[in-house]
């Protein structure tokens, strides 16, 4: 108790140099924190995706189609429990920075495929009865204040013009790692409307999901695909869902890569202020540190109250800095929300916070401490008056 | 009863003492060849010019440097065979300092001042609050118990310092210029406690000085001049 009194006490002797170093470790554990968000949201969807669902796609390019043919001859396949399609839209609401992803799909082998959203039964089956109807989730129609019943207009990308659609459903995740923030309509209204104005684009859809009778036959089923294509127009590449939403991500490798080695810069410009203000500390507070050993205090303890002093700064700045990066996470996802459909501080990344905090207190008092038990107490002494 | 039996034994014995310091490739002599005996009681003032190596020797005998050559026996034990770790926790059981700035924390009270040197040891909380209680009645300052060192004068913060000194009752008690840094009348009173201390308590006291008037308190007096004793100025 009276170490840690006077340790307490220590701390606050230079009340403005400390204030300034645990806001410094505060901030960096802000910035590390929310880096550390980004990074979690950008593996979002690769959390959320499914092992036992299969995705197919062009074997060339996920940019180039399939024929809808495929469905009846994949639905035939031993191990194949479900078939469903979909098409990335691509559209975007009134004006390009509103995006959000937006997908055509079979929605009714769709739904049955993703039993993680959620809906109200009443508005699912309003889904499915109406073709120029869409759902979509509820951050997504928070975002934009949507009500069911409203008619939403989409400008085309890949499919050029104005589609309009009527939100019949929302649906919520199941969990936090859900995404809240997709748009799907029926594959049928675009495919419907391709077949008039440009029939050449119809009846071509981006890739098939399926999900399969047993997890154990992925690897099977993902062969037994291929092999049913091989040597077709289009021949095809399966995977897991998880390795799918990973090919997105890699696309994205050298963004990642650097954000990872700045949350390490960061880590690495705390543990330079830090240690800058302990080193501070110990060599004024040398002929102390001598009056100490001149008590019969040995060295583990002259250790005690440099470490422990290093360690109590940066803990008060990662409490700090763990406190303020919630609202600032929810800040910064009410932002850039759509690019990341989940955007949550993870437990996983206080612990970092945690951990790094005290490994940078610990390696920032290293030398102070060596320093200071090495000092000659005679010459510590010395420093005095 | 024979005269050895009359005169205690040395409680503090220093044999053929050399202590230099070393300054880039020159060696400085600081301690030539000093033997000299304190006994169990005696109150000891070391004299001399500055730089003759009084403090020097004093923290050789306190254990807080390292001597060249020699032996320094404190209670029967040789200081100088003793590893750095066992030199702390000797000094924390048989050295009470008084320095001359008085060397508190100025972050803790006057009573924590005085508990600091107590945490070494196995007492309950209870009975080192007693113990400092005792000692800071000993200085007189029962009531600034609360006080942190810049809340008391010169004169009352070395008393703290005393305090500290004496809580454990240590086999010696070490000052280095223990009235260099107060006026007349503080000091006056500092070495009328000190006095006190080794008549009433029996505490075996080395001092160095540089006053006359407080080395008129010790009961012996030696001189060094340029690192060399004489006991007869």
């Amino acid at each position: 108790m009276y170490i840690i009194k006077l340790l307490i006490k220590n701390v606050f002797r230079h009340k403005l140099r400390t204030c300034l170093t645990v806001l410094s470790v505060a901030i960096a554990i802000l910035a590390f924190g929310l880096l550390r968000t980004v990074i979690d949201a950008w593996y979002g969807g690769v959390q959320a995706s499914s092992a036992s669902r299969l995705v197919t796609r062009h074997a060339v390019s996920m940019i180039l189609t399939l024929p809808i043919s495929y469905k009846e001859k994949i639905r035939q396949i031993d191990g194949v429990k479900t078939v469903s399609y979909g098409t990335w839209f691509g559209g975007f609401y009134i004006e390009e920075k509103n995006f959000f992803a937006n997908f055509a799909v079979e929605p009714k082998s769709f739904l049955e495929l993703y039993p993680e959203y959620i809906f109200q039964p009443a508005e699912k089956a309003a889904f499915l009865r109406d073709k120029k109807s869409f759902a979509a989730g509820a951050k997504l129609v928070k975002k934009y204040g949507w009500k069911i019943g409203d008619i939403v207009t989409l400008k085309g990308t890949i499919y050029p013009g104005n589609w309009e659609f009527i939100l019949r459903a929302v649906y919520r995740g199941q969990d936090k790692n859900t995404d809240e923030s997709q748009f799907f309509f029926h594959f049928d209204y675009l495919n419907e409307t391709l077949k008039k104005t440009v029939p050449a684009r119809a009846d071509q859809v981006g890739y098939y999901i399926m999900e399969v009778t047993n997890p154990d036959l992925v690897t099977d089923v993902s062969l037994r695909v291929d092999k049913t294509f091989h040597n077709s127009l289009a021949e095809t590449l399966t995977e897991t869902e998880k390795a799918f939403q990973l090919g997105f991500v890699s696309m994205s490798d050298a963004i990642i890569t650097a954000l990872r080695l700045v949350t390490f810069i960061v880590i690495v410009i705390i543990l330079a202020v830090v240690a800058n203000t302990i080193n501070m500390t110990a060599r004024e507070r040398i002929g102390e540190y001598s009056v100490f050993k001149t008590l019969g205090f040995g060295g583990w303890r002259i250790a005690g109250l440099i470490f422990g002093e290093s360690l109590i700064i940066t803990m008060i700045g990662c409490i700090v800095g763990i406190i303020l990066t919630f609202p600032s996470a929810k800040a910064f996802a009410n932002t850039v929300g759509s690019y990341f459909p989940t955007f949550n501080v993870t437990m996983y990344t206080i612990l970092l916070d945690i951990i790094f905090s005290a490994l940078v207190g610990i390696l920032a008092a290293v030398i102070p401490t060596w320093h200071s038990i090495k000092t000659p107490v005679a010459d510590g002494l010395r420093r005095i008056g | 009863m024979n005269e050895g039996e009359l005169i205690s034994a040395p409680i503090v014995e220093v044999i053929n003492l050399n202590k230099s310091y070393y300054r880039g490739n020159q060696i400085i002599p600081v301690l030539s060849d000093i033997t000299f005996d304190i006994h169990e009681g005696d109150f000891l003032a070391l004299m001399g010019p500055s730089g003759s190596g009084k403090t020097t020797l004093l923290n050789l005998i306190a254990g807080i440097d390292k001597v060249d050559s020699g032996i320094i026996r404190v209670g029967g034990i040789d200081i100088t065979t003793l590893s750095e770790t066992e030199l702390a926790r000797w000094r924390g059981v048989n050295v009470g300092f008084v320095f001359q700035f008085y060397n508190l924390i100025p972050v803790l009270t006057a009573f924590d001042n005085v508990e600091l040197p107590l945490l070494l040891t196995n007492l309950p909380k209870k009975e080192r609050r007693e113990h400092v209680k005792m000692a800071l009645n000993v200085v007189n300052l029962a009531d600034r118990i609360h006080h942190y060192p810049g809340q008391l004068s010169g004169g009352q913060q070395q008393r703290v310092a005393i305090a500290r000194a004496i809580v454990t009752d240590p086999t010696i008690l070490v000052a280095d210029e223990p009235t260099g840094d107060l006026d007349r009348v503080s000091a006056e009173e500092i070495m009328a406690l000190m006095e006190r201390l080794n008549i009433e308590s029996g505490k075996t006291i080395i001092m160095v000085t540089h006053d006359p008037r407080a080395a008129g308190k010790a009961r012996v007096l030696k001189h060094l001049d340029k690192g060399v004793l004489n006991s007869n100025p």
